[in-house]
């Protein structure tokens, strides 16, 4: 491979996480306010955000891309640039995925927490930040580590509409060069890489944020049952 | 906006034949990614490392990349090697494979919660290996697994339309098609998007009853 081809490799490397940072930033926001409103006490709060999930795990990631694509800009005027159509169709599915991550780690809370938290005569607000979220956030880790490869394998997806991503420079340089084997096993090894830079970054994060509840790291066989890795729907979420 | 409901009516037969090939993916898919699985899983208790670390790598591999990539590799680089299968059945293998490495953990776990003394009564009855494990441990852990397969098999329906990217044509692909044809984007674009939440909703009720039947 040419010099200039490696350049376009770097490009697409840059793209891809340019994609990622901004779709789990997206994500992580989506995630935190509909996993938080499925536990709200209103019925109707905690129905929207029920059909929400719903409606975005329902679909296909790559169904949505296209549909931001190409119906956003028909139906509303909206053209938006590349990047950022790819962040919020990305974004909003995946954080549809993590809000179910959110739901589950707060139900998961030691209901005794919370009544201490009321007798204590705390506001609904306080009690979610000073009391669910510090103990909940560490047992969110893992799976949304998960979740983070998950949505690394997905901004792949932009490179069928044409994003000059980690993939589609894959393709270019395949036809460029008229040989398949050797670039793609680069652009596999760099997903890789970026893959296990991220869950060693996350399992950093979980040592950390472990540290001050008392808690094991790591889960029990039974967990892990419960917990679909992937992009699952109707799956208990540990 | 504008709703055309003739594209729609236009579109139906284009749809049924689409999830026609995208239920056929998703059949066959699955029952690749069910058997694979279980290999590596019972690859991966076999008590040599020389087993156990390659297998284990090529596993997370596999499970790490996009399987878009990996679709492009089977579909343009086996051809190089003199291997060449229809654009189809690299789609439904590739996506066997790739989850194929998620069901190895499903496995893995199930027959971790086999109880020990399962395996010491095995022994007590002086049970050879392969009994042990067809009539013993592999009845108890797939029947703890199945709802955590379903969700796979969830999973990999919304996965399906990537094989669109190597040629097939299934519901996405037929869907882009007849956009391109009539140049009416919303309209098929949208009926397939709700085809997928119809679909994998109902498949996620039907996994729920049947999680209900197993439990008891």
């Amino acid at each position: 491979m040419t010099s200039g081809l490696w350049e376009l490799v770097l490009k697409g490397v840059w793209v891809t996480v340019q994609l990622l940072v901004c779709s789990a930033l997206l994500g992580a926001a989506v995630s935190f306010v509909v996993g938080v409103a499925r536990t709200h006490r209103l019925w109707i709060v905690r129905f929207l955000a029920g059909v929400y999930t719903e409606v975005f795990r329902g679909t296909s990631a790559l169904v949505m891309i296209f549909w931001v694509y190409f119906v956003l800009p028909v139906a509303f005027g909206w053209q938006l640039v590349p990047l950022w159509a790819g962040t919020l169709a990305l974004g909003l599915t995946y954080g549809a995925y993590g809000s179910e991550i959110v739901r589950g780690a707060l139900n998961a809370v030691d209901p005794a927490q919370k009544e201490g938290g009321i007798a204590l005569s705390f506001t609904p607000w306080q009690r979610l930040r000073l009391i669910l979220l510090p103990q909940a956030v560490p047992e969110m880790i893992p799976p949304f580590s998960n979740l983070l490869v998950e949505l690394l394998k997905g901004t792949a997806l932009v490179s069928i509409m044409g994003m000059g991503d980690l993939a589609f420079s894959g393709n270019l340089v395949r036809l460029a060069l008229q040989e398949s084997a050797e670039i793609y096993t680069i652009v596999l090894l760099i997903y890789f890489v970026i893959a296990f830079v991220l869950t060693r970054g996350m399992r950093g994060l979980e040592h950390k944020l472990k540290a001050g509840t008392g808690k094991p790291v790591g889960s029990t066989p039974d967990q892990e049952l419960d917990r679909p890795q992937t992009t699952g729907v109707g799956g208990a979420v540990a | 906006m504008k709703w055309d409901w003739s594209a729609v009516s236009g579109f139906m037969p284009d749809l049924w034949a689409g999830l026609l090939v995208t239920l056929q993916i998703l059949v066959l898919g699955s029952l690749i990614s069910f058997a694979l699985g279980l290999v590596w899983a019972l690859l991966m208790r076999v008590p040599s490392r020389w087993v156990t670390w390659p297998v284990g790598a090529v596993t997370e591999f596999v499970r790490n990349t996009p399987l878009l990539v990996q679709l492009f590799f089977l579909f343009y680089v086996l051809p190089e090697w003199g291997v060449t299968f229809s654009a189809l059945t690299t789609g439904v293998f590739a996506i066997g494979l790739h989850y194929s490495t998620y069901t190895m953990q499903v496995y893995r776990a199930g027959i971790e919660a086999v109880p020990v003394g399962q395996w010491e009564a095995a022994t007590a009855l002086n049970l050879p290996l392969r009994r042990t494990w067809i009539a013993v441990i592999l009845p108890q852990a797939v029947r703890r697994v199945v709802p955590a397969l379903g969700n796979y098999v969830i999973s990999m329906l919304k996965d399906t339309p990537l094989v669109m990217a190597i040629t097939v044509l299934e519901m996405l692909g037929r869907a882009r098609l007849y956009s391109q044809e009539h140049f009416q984007f919303t309209e098929p674009l949208t009926v397939i998007g709700v085809a997928f939440i119809v679909i994998s909703y109902l498949a996620s009720l039907a996994l729920r009853a049947l999680e209900r039947r197993l439990a008891h």
